[in-house]
């Protein structure tokens, strides 16, 4: 028998289905092969555990252990001149590894050369904050906290920096869905109106075409329009013409739509 | 000695006007509509450009009041977010009875192509829309439009009608 494998579990799924097909993969250099990297890779290698490193699209990528992340980016600010933290985030790798892989992606402004390093966590695991090393990892780990549900440790303001204080899930992960789950869908009904609204309210339309002209709930019908919640089904009133302004005229406003004529050219030469 | 007779018949001949309470009231509320800014996202600079010289929404008697306590039309112009419609439904409950609602561009109308957890699928959801404006982002001139039409709608509606049947909805 062959193993059974959920074909609901999106993440899992191939992209290809042609057995033969390899994942085209970015060429991986040897770190030796720049003059500059090389010298970096020796000095890290000498003081911290580095699991692996190449050179991508001339950008050395390393792979560091996660209890190391602050001495690694310390080392590789104070000593290597890796002075600025462009961006950090992680990846959601919960169903293959059953973890996050976090990234930071470093330059260095004196060097001209840039250096990513990697570092993989359990899905519970916690990683140590490096604000205090780069400001501008006060944010992005607190974005990394509200989209992944990372725990970021010794961090000064760990709170949701995008969505709503008081959210439950973390959309960024694969398995949240697109669309939002139950409590996503009815977020703002229930913080407003309670959850009992949610019956006079309705579930969400998500086809941005759909229209129900007999709907007087939703929908105003410009120019017949009945109090709310009529039942209109059985003798809908008849189109208006849609003009600017009611036929003849408002009270004290002139008429803009009043027909003016067009001269012709003999007529204009006339005058 | 009458050397001019006036024909009060005439048209503006006679220096009085006969009206009813109805038509009076709405004149007045139809031009003279407040809008609260609520530029939200790319409508809003539409929004914005509407109220600027080229356009010139005071022409209407369409004037951009910060405050919803000045205010009678909301113009929701952009995408509104769940982390915002607590707020949108708190402005609109600050603004002073009668009070309009025009959903500006497909963001707000519908949700727009922003079909994912975090966007309110449509302001109807929260707040009640009179006018819904199509369109990403709609010219200051479809906003015209929209709000003549909303003028012609306030024209139509008796004046002391219960505007709080629509909020009767949700409380």
């Amino acid at each position: 028998m062959r193993p059974y494998r959920p074909k609901d579990n999106v993440q899992k799924k191939a992209y290809y289905n042609d057995r033969f097909y390899v994942t085209p993969q970015i060429p991986k250099d040897d770190p030796a092969s720049d003059e500059v990297y090389s010298k970096d890779i020796e000095k890290l290698q000498s003081k911290f555990s580095i699991s692996e490193s190449y050179i991508q699209r001339g950008e050395l990528v390393i792979y560091i252990d996660p209890d190391s992340n602050v001495e690694v980016l310390e080392f590789l600010k104070d000593e290597l001149d890796y002075s600025f933290l462009m961006e950090m985030s992680a990846v959601d790798f919960l169903a293959q590894r059953e973890g996050f892989e976090i990234f930071y992606e470093l330059l260095s402004l004196s060097k001209r050369k840039r250096i990513r390093v990697k570092t993989f966590i359990k899905e519970n695991q916690a990683i140590e904050s490096v604000q205090h090393l780069f400001r501008s990892a006060n944010f992005a780990e607190r974005e990394m906290f509200d989209m992944f549900g990372i725990q970021v440790n010794n961090h000064p303001y760990l709170k949701r920096i995008l969505m709503p204080d008081d959210w439950e899930g973390y959309p960024l992960r694969k398995t949240y869905p697109l669309q939002g789950d139950e409590f996503a869908q009815w977020y703002e009904v229930d913080k407003i109106f309670g959850k009992e609204a949610r019956d006079i309210v309705g579930p969400e339309i998500r086809d941005s075409a759909h229209i129900d002209r007999y709907d007087t709930e939703r929908f105003a019908r410009l120019g017949h329009e009945v109090p709310r919640g009529t039942d209109i089904s059985k003798d809908e009133p008849d189109t208006d013409n849609h003009e600017f302004q009611e036929e003849g005229g408002v009270f004290l406003i002139k008429d803009l739509n009043k027909p003016q004529k067009v001269l012709s050219e003999k007529e204009r030469r006339e005058r | 000695m009458a050397q001019h007779q006036v024909n009060y018949g005439q048209d503006a001949g006679l220096p009085v006007a006969l009206t009813t309470i109805d038509k009076i009231v709405n004149w007045g509320r139809s031009n003279s509509l407040w809008v609260l800014t609520y530029g939200l996202a790319c409508c809003g600079i539409e929004m914005m450009a509407s109220g600027a010289s080229r356009y010139d929404f005071d022409r209407f008697g369409t004037i951009f009041r910060a405050s919803p306590r000045q205010a009678e039309v909301m113009v929701i112009a952009g995408t509104l977010t769940k982390k915002h419609a607590e707020f949108i439904r708190r402005l609109y409950d600050q603004m002073a009875e009668p009070k309009w609602v025009i959903s500006m561009g497909s963001c707000a109308n519908t949700g727009g192509m922003f079909n994912t957890y975090a966007t309110v699928q449509g302001a109807d959801r929260v707040v009640p829309v009179d006018i819904y404006l199509p369109g990403c982002a709609p010219r200051p001139e479809t906003l015209q439009y929209a709000v003549m039409m909303l003028q012609k709608k306030i024209r139509r509606e008796p004046a002391n009608r219960n505007r709080n049947l629509k909020q009767k909805r949700f409380v």
